[in-house]
């Protein structure tokens, strides 16, 4: 109240607040200028340039010659192809999964916060152990394999075969995906009122029809946002990739991905303007699948 | 209560489905801690087994002992994660306190800039990123790792929203009572802050902790590796010395996993604030 009167009786001139505020925003507005502001604007500069790292650095303009050479490399393709058959895959399953161990959990069921807790283990572990473990796991004479082979079914060479390699990441990020998501979706599920089931109760609607009709339609803003930091995530993959194949994205491109190809453009071939290319190549494709995604959920307001 | 007898069904089906999800999430955990136990032998040789039959600390003794850089890249990761995680909650506060509560010139524009910082995918800024550290001689170093991660736009934007909706009145009292910006903020808000920051803290203790693609691009001296990075050199230098590698990921998961144990209950509030409410 106080605040506003003042501010009312001498709307323009507050020096005193103004300094405060720019004080308190003053190394946020530092670091976000310097390390995110200013390297976009200079991501648009690299994009156009021809850029010599050598001692020095040295720029010569090539117009849109890095953007129109994207269409015309192969692996270029071939990291979208992955990425895009690694986010069909793995954004579905994760996105299913975590609902139904939400919806598991919520149900009434004992200790539901030991199980949370159980469940959640793999998130918080860093992806270069998860992923050394699982190289583990699926050398060709690892746990998987010898699990696969004890109840009969095809063993596979996981890591050199690039048939197979690139399902083996998507197995271990649905897993060490999946458990945040739930977490999400619980606390979703805990927002619903009791009474909305309670009344489908007695209008005798079963499990399974309240399950269709009232917590699917309810959770729809909830699974627009895991959807859509499932589809930005998993554009993103590198980590996983990285680890997985030395940097190289092999078995023959087989776990090459659109950031592991941005960032061998940067330290293989040292070319920092085609890399930029790459970079923008995928923000707008997230960029676009965000925008109708959100279409298709219909406006929601995240 | 007419459901008791089908309901008794279904519970039980719920519980084996859980108990094997339970075992599916602990294996690879389990695997590789039963790993870090056993001579190197066993783990090559022969069936599968859970519990090690010649246990030993060796695999530990050599990493921390025989591996010089171990012990460095443990430090250097808790240097980082540390400063990044007390900058981030002090500067973080900061920056959402100021957008929320305080009046000045040019408020709005710096909120809608925060928001649009949210939408930029990282990769756009990594290699400028990397180019601007290069140039003020900041590769390779604490601060090239530090400095840029020492704020967040998502967690001013938590932090903002947190002091929108907190009670007005007891800031409202303490100038009364004559303290300053400063004052108030130090030794009102922040105490009253303390969830907000727990959650925030945590998770971004484990973003740096975990982190893999900014180190690997800002540091290239092995003297300056975080472990993720000196995990990943162990993958090439042990290639099939499972029984080392799986022990020095268990050493790099143990504060993680301390860290979400004791914390288990902000985790979960934080992951579902900026899920729910961002």
């Amino acid at each position: 109240m106080f605040e506003i009167n003042r501010r009312r009786s001498n709307p323009r001139l507050n020096i005193t607040e103004d300094l405060a505020g720019y004080m308190f925003m003053m190394p946020t507005i530092l670091v976000l200028g310097t390390f995110v502001v200013l390297p976009i604007l200079y991501a648009v500069f690299l994009s156009l340039q021809k850029v010599q790292l050598l001692g020095g650095i040295e720029y010569e303009f090539i117009g849109f010659r890095n953007f129109t050479r994207l269409a015309e490399d192969e692996r270029v393709w071939i990291a979208l192809r992955n990425t895009a058959a690694y986010v069909a895959i793995v954004v579905p399953t994760q996105t299913v999964l975590a609902l139904i161990l939400a919806v598991t959990l919520n149900s009434g069921i004992r200790g539901k916060n030991w199980w949370r807790i159980l469940y959640f283990l793999p998130t918080v572990t860093s992806s270069t152990v998860l992923t050394l473990i699982f190289i583990w796991i699926y050398n060709t004479d690892g746990l998987l394999n010898d699990f696969l082979a004890f109840v009969g079914l095809p063993t596979y060479n996981w890591l050199g075969d690039p048939a197979v390699a690139l399902k083996g990441i998507m197995i271990m990020n649905i897993w060490s995906t999946a458990p945040f998501f739930m977490v999400i979706y619980l606390a979703a599920l805990q927002d619903i009122p009791q009474t909305l089931y309670e009344a489908a109760e007695l209008d005798g609607a079963n499990e399974w029809q309240q399950f269709i009709y009232i917590t699917l339609p309810l959770l729809k803003p909830v699974t627009f946002f895991v959807v859509a930091v499932g589809v930005i995530g998993t554009f993103q993959l590198f980590d996983q990739s990285y680890i997985f194949s030395g940097g190289t994205g092999g078995p023959n491109n087989a776990t090459l991905t659109v950031v592991l190809l941005i960032y061998q453009a940067v330290f293989r071939n040292l070319q920092m303007g085609y890399a930029a290319a790459i970079a923008f190549l995928l923000a707008a494709v997230i960029i676009a699948i965000t925008l109708i995604q959100r279409r298709l959920f219909g406006g929601e307001r995240i | 209560m007419t459901k008791i007898a089908g309901f008794s069904w279904l519970k039980a089906l719920l519980y084996v489905l859980l108990t094997l999800y339970a075992i599916v999430t602990l294996i690879p955990f389990l695997w590789a801690l039963s790993a870090s136990f056993k001579p190197l032998a066993e783990i090559v040789g022969g069936k599968p087994n859970f519990l090690p039959k010649n246990f030993t600390l060796d695999n530990y003794k050599q990493i921390f002992l025989q591996e010089p850089l171990f012990w460095r890249w443990l430090f250097n990761s808790v240097v980082i994660a540390v400063s990044v995680t007390l900058l981030n909650l002090l500067l973080n506060s900061m920056a959402g306190y100021a957008l929320a509560r305080l009046r000045f010139v040019g408020k709005r524009f710096w909120f809608f800039l925060i928001l649009t910082v949210l939408a930029v995918p990282a990769q756009i800024t990594l290699i400028p990123t990397f180019l601007i550290l290069k140039a003020i001689g900041w590769l390779n170093s604490y601060q090239g790792m530090i400095v840029p991660s020492m704020v967040n736009a998502t967690f001013i934007f938590m932090m903002r929203q947190f002091f929108v909706n907190f009670p007005k009145e007891l800031e409202e009292a303490a100038q009364l009572d004559g303290l300053n910006t400063f004052g108030i903020f130090r030794h009102i808000v922040l105490p009253l802050a303390k969830p907000a920051l727990a959650a925030q803290a945590v998770f971004v203790f484990m973003g740096s902790w975990n982190n893999f693609l900014l180190p690997i691009v800002i540091l290239f001296d092995p003297e300056m590796f975080t472990l993720p990075l000196g995990l990943n050199t162990f993958k090439g230098q042990y290639i099939s010395y499972w029984n080392y590698i799986m022990a020095a990921s268990m050493v790099f998961t143990l504060p993680a996993l301390g860290i979400y144990a004791f914390f288990n209950r902000y985790f979960i509030q934080s992951v579902t604030f900026t899920g729910g409410k961002g």
